[in-house]
C-alpha cells in the first residue's frame, strides 16, 4: 500500500508495507509492541481497544479493531501509552482510576481510560453514555464513573490539547497537489466525483467509510475485501446541510454529526441514535453504511422512512432519487446497481412528531429486536397521515402500511388502535432468532404503538423516563 | 498495620498505562507460531472423514495435528479424562475441538482452521434437560439426594401447600481477556508455560501427560489473569496442552488465544438449571417441609459439574431453617458445551430456588415476601460475628443445622437485614412503590430484599490447603509467592499486606510475584473464594517464621528473649536498640539465618460425605443482603433497576476498598445473569449467542442507578481466618437475585396471578410473566 501517515502519540509515523485491511489494534500489538490496547471481542463491542483519534480539532474515542490503517491517514492517534505524559505522568483519569479503584482484572482498564480522556478533552460529562462502549465484567462500573467524576475539572494535559490542536497539514505537506495514497487494491478518493469515477472502474469493490460493519468482514469472517475504497477523504460526502425544504445528510455523515443534527430537529431520533451504537461506534458509523448495508435491523432506516427520507445515489455521472423504502427490495437485496453509491439522503422539514422505541435485550449498544418508528399527524383528534416503519419486522426495514392506512382517518383513541389489531398481520410476519421470538416481536410491535397514544396522552410509558 | 486498609490494587498503576501484562503482551520470541482449533459444526454424530488438505495448504501453515498425532495423553478433564484435546471418532458438541492448526501466525491460523472438511454421520444430540432425562443421559448413577427429616409427611400435614418450576439460564463468563496460553520449549524436552489460569498445578499437570514427562519438567506460570470468574479454572487446560504439543513437535514457541466467538463456542459455561419445588408451611409463611428436585444441564464432559451441583444442593436451603427436607439433584449429560465452574459453583442457582420459593409463599399468603424471609431465617446465635448479636431475635443455645446437618453458628444476617432495611428505608419504600403503581398504569415498580448464606470451602476437602514461598533479602526487601492467582480481584495485594503486616513494614517493601508451580508445588485452583484464606494463612506462616528466625538471632545478638523483639512500623527494637528492617535482615544474613521459608496452611474443622450428604463442608458462611427497586414496562417487558442498598459481611476485611469492589461488581454480575444476560442455542445445537453483539453482559448503565454499597461494621469471624476476615469473591454475585425477585414484585403487581418468573427476565420473559398474571 502507498504510505500512509499519521501522529502516533505525538510522533509522525508512515506505513508502507501493510495490507490495506491491515487493523489498527493489529499492528499496534504486533508491529509497534503497543500492547496496552487490547483485543477482548475484535467486533466493536467491547471497547478494550479504544484509542484517540483526533482530527480538524475534534477527538473521538474510537475501536481499533474496527480501523483500518488508511482511515488513519492525516489524522492523530493516541494509545493508552500515550494518555499518561511524554514523561510518565499520568492523566488525570489514570490518577483517578487509581484512588478510586477503577481497575480490577485491569484488561478493559486501558480502553476505559483512553475514553475517559476523549470524554475528558471534549468537556463531555454524561458518563453512562460517554463509557456506554466499554464493557467491564469486573467492577459493576461504579467506582469507574467515581473516578470520571473526580476527575472531570482537572485541566486537559498539554500532551493531549496538542493532539486537538494538530493539523494535518503538519504531516502532510502540501497535501492539497499531492495525490492521495492508492494502490493496486485500494483508493481513497477525495471526493465524489473521484469515487464515482474509480468506483465505475471496479465496481465489485469494497467501499469503506466507518468499517463498524464492514470491518467485521475482516475480523470475523476473515475475508479479503480488495479492492477497496476508503471514504474518509470524500469531503463532500460529509456533513449535514440545512436547506429549505429541509435537511441533507451525506453519505459519509456519521452518527455523532447527525445525532447533535437530529437533536434541534427529531429528539427522538437522536436518543434513538444515542443508544444505536456507543461514542466509539458512532464516531465512526456513517449513515450511508447504514443504509447502503442493507440490514433489516439497523435503526437509521426505520426512522428515515417515517420521516419520509429520499435517497440518493448515484452511479458514474448519472443520479437518482428514490423513496428510501423503496431502497430495501428483500432480505440482503437493495436497488443498488454494481458501481453505484449511496451520496446522501435528505429529510423534508416538517413540524417533530417523530417517536422511536427501540427494544433490545439491553438499553445501550444492543441489535434491535425491534425497532419501531412512528411519524403520526393527529389533527382535532383525528389521525390525519401516519408513517410507521420498523426494523427487525421483516427482512428489510419496512412500512407498516395496513396499520397506516387502519389509522389515517380515524380518531387517534384506544378503540382505533385496538381496530388496527388485523393490520399488523398484513404488514409483517417476523421470524424468532436470539433475539426475540416472532409472537414477542410482533406484541411488542402492536405495543408501541399503544405506546404512542399513551405518549401523547401524557401517560409514562418508557422506564428510561422514571427516576430512582 | 498494613491490614485493614483500602489500598489499591497492587497493580493499577500498570492497569491504567496500560504496562500491566497479560499472557498475549508477553514478548515472544520471533520463531514464535500461533494455533487454532478446526470446530465440530454439527452437535452430535461420528466423524467419517477427515480431509485437511486445503487446511495444510493454507498460507503460513507449519502443521496441523489431529487426535492421532498427539505424542502422550489426548485428555484435558480436569475430573475423569472424558474430555479429549481433539476429538477421536465422536463428535459431542457443536463447537468441539477436531485439530489443530500451527502456523506463522494467529490469522493465518484462525483462516486455515475453516478450511477443514470434516464429514459425519450424524447422531440425535440431546441438547435439553428434557431430551437427557427422556434418555436417561447422566453422570453419576442416578440422582444424588440430602435428607433431613421427613419432607413428604411435614408438607402432607402443611396448612399451606405450593408448588412450581424454575428454569435458570447458564451465563457465560466474558472475561474480557480471552483464553490465551503460551509454551516455550527448553533444553531436554522440559516446557515452560505462560497461562491465563486460575489453576497453574492442572495446567502442569496436563500438560506433562500430554508429554508423557513427570510434572517436574514442566514450570508453569501467571502472573495476572484478565477476568477468570472460574472460566479458567478448567477451559485453560485445552490451549496450554495444545501449546506444550505444538511446541514439542515444531520445536518452537507456541502461543493460542481464542478469537472471542472461537472462546463463546468452545469453552464452558455456568450451568443452566430447572428447579421444581413443593413446598408445605404455616400462615406466617414457616416452611415445615420442602422438596427440591434440581436439574443441571452439565454438557458432554463431567468437568466440574458434581462439586458445581453438590453446591448447589448445599444453597438450596440459602439462610431459611428447613425442619424437614429432601432435595434431588440430577446431573444431566447434553451435547453443548461442558458447563463449568463460573462465581458460585452452582450456589447461585441453588439460592435462585429457595428465593423463588420464599416469593411464591409471600404471594400466595399475600403479605410482604421479607416478613417470610424473616420467619425463615436461621436462629440468631450468641457470638455469631464474635461480637454481641443484635436484638430483633433471641439466642438459641442449641444451633440449627442445614439440611446436610452442619450446625449453622455464624449467622448474622438478623443483624445484618435489620441495618439494612433501615438504612435503605425498606417498608417506607415498599409502600410508596404499591401507591406508585395504583397511579401508574403502564409502568410497575418492584422491590425486594434478598439475603445471602454462602458456604465458604471446596467441598472436595483436601483442596482446602495451600503453600507460600517467602524470601527477604539482605536489603530487607521482601519477595512473596503463594499458590493462588490474581484475576482482578485483589488477591496478591490482601496477601501482601499480610506479609507486610508480619514483618510490619510498608506494603511496598513487598514484592507481589507470579503465581510459579516451581516456587510453590501442588496447589488447588484459586477458586471457591478461598484465595485469601488459604494464601493469606500460608504466607503470614512463612513470614512469622521468618521473623521468629530475625527474632531469635537478635535476642540472641542483644542478650535478650526472642519476645522482647519488636517488629513496628518498619522498624525493629530490641531491649534498647533500634533498628531499621533492612539492618536486621542483613544482621540475620551476616550470622547465616535462612531468610527464606515456605509456608503452609490447611483449613480446621472439615468433615463432608458427599454422598450421604452430612457433616461439615464448610469452615463458615459468608453473608450479606441487598435491597433493590426496578421498574418494568407491561407494554414491552423492558426493565431496569433503579436502586439497590446491599449490606455485606467481609468480617474483619483485610481491604476494605477491594471488598467493596468485589461486591459492586458481584452485584452487577449476578443482576446481568438474571436479566439480561441470555445464551440461545438454535435447535442443532448450535450456541447462536457467541460474540457481544448477541450475549448482552450489562453496560455501564445497566448498573442501579442509585447503588449503596456498604460492609458491615461489626463483621468479624468467629473463626479463626485470617485477620478474622471473610472470603469475598463469589458470595456478592447472589445479592444479584434481588434483583430477580424485585422484578417478580413488579409483574406481580399487574394482576392476580403468581408470575413464576424465570431467569434471565428479559424484556421477553417479563411480558410473558404480565400476560400471565393478568390471565389468572
Amino acid at each position: 500500500m502507498a504510505e500512509i501517515v499519521f501522529l502516533l502519540n505525538g510522533e509522525t509515523v508512515r506505513v508502507g508495507q501493510e495490507p490495506a485491511t491491515r487493523t489498527l489494534l493489529d499492528w499496534l500489538r504486533d508491529t509497534r509492541g503497543l500492547t496496552g490496547t487490547k483485543e477482548g471481542c475484535n467486533e466493536g463491542d467491547c471497547g478494550a481497544c479504544t484509542v484517540m483519534v483526533s482530527t480538524a480539532g475534534v477527538a473521538r474515542a474510537m475501536n481499533g479493531c474496527l480501523l483500518f490503517l488508511p482511515q488513519l491517514h492525516g489524522k492523530a492517534v493516541r494509545t493508552v501509552e500515550g494518555i499518561s505524559g511524554p514523561d510518565g505522568q499520568l492523566h488525570p483519569m489514570q490518577q483517578a482510576m487509581i484512588d478510586n479503584h477503577g481497575s480490577q482484572c485491569g484488561f478493559c482498564t486501558p480502553g476505559f481510560v483512553v475514553s475517559m480522556a476523549v470524554a475528558h478533552a471534549n468537556g463531555a460529562s454524561d458518563w453512562d453514555d460517554q463509557l456506554a462502549g466499554n464493557l467491564c465484567r469486573c467492577t459493576g462500573y461504579a467506582p469507574i464513573i467515581r473516578a470520571a467524576r473526580a476527575a472531570a475539572a482537572s485541566p486537559v494535559p498539554d500532551w493531549i490539547t496538542s493532539d486537538l490542536a494538530f493539523t494535518s497539514a503538519e504531516i502532510l505537506p502540501g497535501v492539497r497537489g499531492q495525490a492521495a495514497p492508492a494502490g493496486p487494491t485500494f483508493a481513497m478518493p477525495r471526493s465524489s466525483d473521484e469515487l464515482a469515477d474509480w468506483y465505475a472502474a471496479h465496481p465489485d469493490a469494497t467501499l469503506v467509510a466507518g468499517a463498524t460493519d464492514v470491518g467485521l468482514w475482516v475480523t470475523k469472517q476473515l475475508r479479503d475485501l480488495a479492492p477497496v475504497a476508503f471514504l474518509d477523504g470524500c469531503a463532500d460526502l460529509k456533513g449535514i446541510a440545512e436547506t429549505d425544504d429541509g435537511l441533507r445528510i451525506g453519505a459519509c455523515a456519521t452518527l455523532a454529526e447527525l445525532r447533535v443534527a437530529m437533536a434541534r430537529h427529531h429528539p427522538g431520533f437522536a436518543e434513538l441514535i444515542r443508544r444505536y451504537g456507543s461514542a466509539q461506534v458512532r464516531g465512526a458509523a456513517t449513515i450511508g453504511g447504514n443504509i447502503a448495508n442493507g440490514s433489516p435491523i439497523g435503526d437509521g432506516p426505520p426512522a428515515l422512512i417515517a420521516l419520509g427520507a429520499t435517497l440518493h445515489l448515484r452511479k458514474g455521472e448519472t443520479r437518482r432519487a428514490i423513496p428510501l423504502e423503496d431502497f430495501f427490495i428483500d432480505y440482503g437485496k437493495q436497488d443498488r446497481a454494481p458501481g453505484e453509491f449511496v451520496e446522501g439522503v435528505t429529510i423534508p422539514r416538517q413540524p417533530d412528531r417523530l417517536k422511536c422505541y427501540k427494544l433490545s435485550k439491553r438499553f445501550d449498544q444492543d441489535i434491535s429486536a425491534v425497532c419501531g418508528c412512528f411519524n403520526i399527524t393527529v389533527e382535532s383528534g383525528i389521525v390525519r397521515a401516519a408513517r410507521i416503519a420498523f426494523g427487525g419486522m421483516a427482512g428489510i426495514p419496512k412500512r407498516a402500511a395496513h396499520v397506516e392506512t387502519a389509522l389515517v382517518g380515524q380518531p387517534w383513541t384506544e378503540d382505533t388502535v385496538a381496530a388496527a389489531q388485523d393490520a399488523w398481520e398484513r404488514d409483517f410476519a417476523p421470524m424468532s432468532d436470539m433475539r426475540a421470538s416472532a409472537d414477542y416481536r410482533m406484541t411488542a410491535a402492536r405495543n408501541m404503538l399503544r405506546r404512542c397514544l399513551l405518549a401523547d396522552a401524557g401517560t409514562p410509558a418508557q422506564v428510561l423516563e422514571v427516576q430512582p | 498495620m498494613s491490614v485493614a486498609t483500602p489500598l489499591p490494587h497492587d497493580a493499577a498503576a500498570l492497569h491504567v498505562t496500560g504496562q500491566a501484562r497479560y499472557v498475549d503482551d508477553i514478548p515472544v520470541p520471533a520463531t514464535t507460531l500461533h494455533l487454532a482449533f478446526g470446530l465440530s459444526e454439527i452437535a452430535h454424530g461420528r466423524i467419517t472423514r477427515i480431509d485437511l488438505s486445503q487446511v495444510r495448504a493454507a498460507p503460513g501453515v507449519v502443521a496441523v495435528l489431529t487426535a492421532s498425532d498427539l505424542p502422550g495423553e489426548n485428555d484435558v478433564s480436569p475430573s475423569v479424562h472424558d474430555e479429549p484435546l481433539l476429538a477421536e471418532n465422536t463428535v459431542f458438541y457443536h463447537g468441539q475441538p477436531i485439530f489443530l492448526v500451527v502456523a506463522q501466525s494467529h490469522l493465518a491460523a484462525r483462516k486455515a482452521a475453516r478450511l477443514g472438511r470434516i464429514t459425519y454421520e450424524e447422531q440425535p444430540a440431546l441438547l435439553s434437560i428434557d431430551d437427557a432425562l427422556a434418555a436417561d443421559s447422566r453422570f453419576e448413577e442416578g440422582p444424588r439426594l440430602f435428607r433431613k427429616g421427613d419432607a413428604a409427611g411435614a408438607i402432607a400435614e402443611a396448612a399451606h401447600v405450593i408448588e412450581g418450576v424454575i428454569e435458570i439460564g447458564g451465563q457465560e463468563h466474558f472475561y474480557l481477556e480471552g483464553q490465551a496460553a503460551l509454551a516455550l520449549p527448553q533444553e531436554g524436552g522440559d516446557m515452560v508455560v505462560h497461562s491465563s489460569t486460575q489453576h497453574p498445578t492442572e495446567i502442569q499437570h496436563k500438560v506433562a501427560d500430554a508429554l508423557g514427562r513427570p510434572m517436574n519438567a514442566v514450570r508453569v506460570e501467571v502472573r495476572r489473569m484478565g477476568g477468570g470468574f472460574g472460566g479458567k479454572e478448567s477451559q485453560g487446560n485445552a490451549l496450554a496442552v495444545a501449546c506444550a504439543v505444538a511446541a514439542h513437535v515444531t520445536g518452537r514457541p507456541c502461543k493460542m488465544r481464542y478469537d472471542r466467538d472461537d472462546d463463546m463456542t468452545i469453552t464452558g459455561k455456568r450451568h443452566d438449571f430447572r428447579i421444581t419445588y413443593r413446598a408445605g408451611f404455616d400462615d406466617e409463611g414457616r416452611i415445615t417441609g420442602i422438596d427440591f428436585v434440581q436439574y443441571a444441564r452439565c454438557g458432554w464432559s463431567q468437568d466440574l459439574s458434581l462439586p458445581v451441583a453438590d453446591r448447589a444442593m448445599l444453597h438450596a436451603d440459602n439462610a431459611y431453617y428447613l425442619p424437614h427436607v429432601r432435595i434431588e439433584s440430577h446431573r444431566l449429560k447434553t451435547h453443548s458445551q461442558s458447563a463449568t465452574a463460573f462465581r458460585g459453583f452452582g450456589g447461585p442457582q441453588g439460592m435462585v430456588g429457595i428465593e423463588r420459593v420464599m416469593d411464591h409463599i409471600a404471594h400466595h399468603l399475600k403479605v410482604d415476601p421479607l416478613d417470610v424471609r424473616k420467619a425463615n431465617f436461621y436462629a440468631a446465635m450468641a457470638g455469631a460475628s464474635g461480637g454481641s448479636i443484635g436484638a430483633e431475635k433471641k439466642p438459641e443455645a442449641v444451633p440449627q443445622t442445614t439440611p446436610y446437618h452442619m450446625p449453622v453458628e455464624d449467622f448474622v444476617l438478623h443483624e445484618i437485614t435489620g441495618a439494612l432495611v433501615e438504612s435503605a428505608d425498606y417498608r417506607a419504600r415498599r409502600a410508596a412503590v404499591a401507591r406508585w403503581n395504583d397511579a401508574n398504569p403502564v409502568l410497575k415498580r418492584g422491590i425486594a430484599l434478598t439475603p445471602v448464606k454462602f458456604g465458604i470451602s471446596f467441598t472436595l476437602t483436601h483442596l482446602n490447603q495451600a503453600g507460600a514461598l517467602v524470601h527477604v533479602y539482605s536489603d530487607g526487601s521482601i519477595h512473596m509467592n503463594h499458590g493462588g492467582t490474581e484475576m482482578g480481584q485483589g488477591l496478591f495485594q490482601k496477601v501482601a499486606q499480610v506479609a507486610a503486616a508480619s514483618f510490619a513494614v510498608d506494603v511496598a517493601a513487598v514484592k507481589i510475584t507470579a503465581t510459579d508451580t516451581g516456587k510453590v508445588p501442588n496447589t488447588s485452583a484459586t477458586a471457591a473464594s478461598s484465595g485469601s484464606d488459604l494464601n493469606g494463612m500460608a504466607v503470614k506462616a512463612a513470614c512469622d517464621t521468618i521473623r521468629e528466625r530475625i527474632a531469635l538471632h537478635l535476642a540472641e545478638t542483644h542478650q535478650t528473649e526472642p519476645a522482647r523483639v519488636f517488629f513496628e512500623e518498619g522498624r525493629v527494637f530490641v531491649g534498647d536498640d533500634v533498628m531499621s528492617f533492612a539492618e536486621a535482615a542483613r544482621s540475620a544474613y551476616e550470622a547465616r539465618v535462612s531468610l527464606s521459608a515456605t509456608g503452609f496452611y490447611k483449613t480446621p474443622k472439615l468433615a463432608w460425605d458427599r454422598i450421604a450428604g452430612r457433616g461439615r463442608p464448610f469452615f463458615y458462611f459468608a453473608y450479606g443482603a441487598a435491597v433493590t427497586e426496578v421498574v418494568i414496562d407491561t407494554l414491552t417487558g423492558e426493565n431496569r433497576i433503579l436502586r439497590t442498598d446491599i449490606l455485606h459481611d467481609a468480617g474483619t476485611s483485610l481491604n476494605p476498598a477491594i471488598d467493596i469492589g468485589q461486591v459492586e461488581g458481584g452485584f452487577v454480575q449476578g443482576a446481568g445473569w438474571l436479566t439480561t444476560e441470555e445464551l440461545v442455542w438454535s435447535d442443532k445445537g448450535k450456541l447462536m449467542t457467541h460474540a457481544p453483539s448477541t450475549y448482552k453482559i450489562p453496560a455501564c448503565s445497566d448498573r442501579p442507578a442509585v447503588f449503596n454499597v456498604a460492609l458491615w461494621d461489626r463483621g468479624r469471624n468467629r473463626e479463626d481466618t485470617i485477620y478474622r476476615s471473610k472470603a469475598v469473591g463469589e458470595p456478592p454475585l447472589m445479592l444479584g437475585i434481588s434483583a430477580l425477585m424485585a422484578l417478580s414484585d413488579a409483574v406481580a403487581a399487574c394482576g392476580p396471578g403468581y408470575p413464576a418468573l424465570d431467569a434471565p427476565a428479559t424484556p421477553e420473559r417479563v411480558l410473558a410473566a404480565v400476560r400471565r398474571v393478568r390471565a389468572a
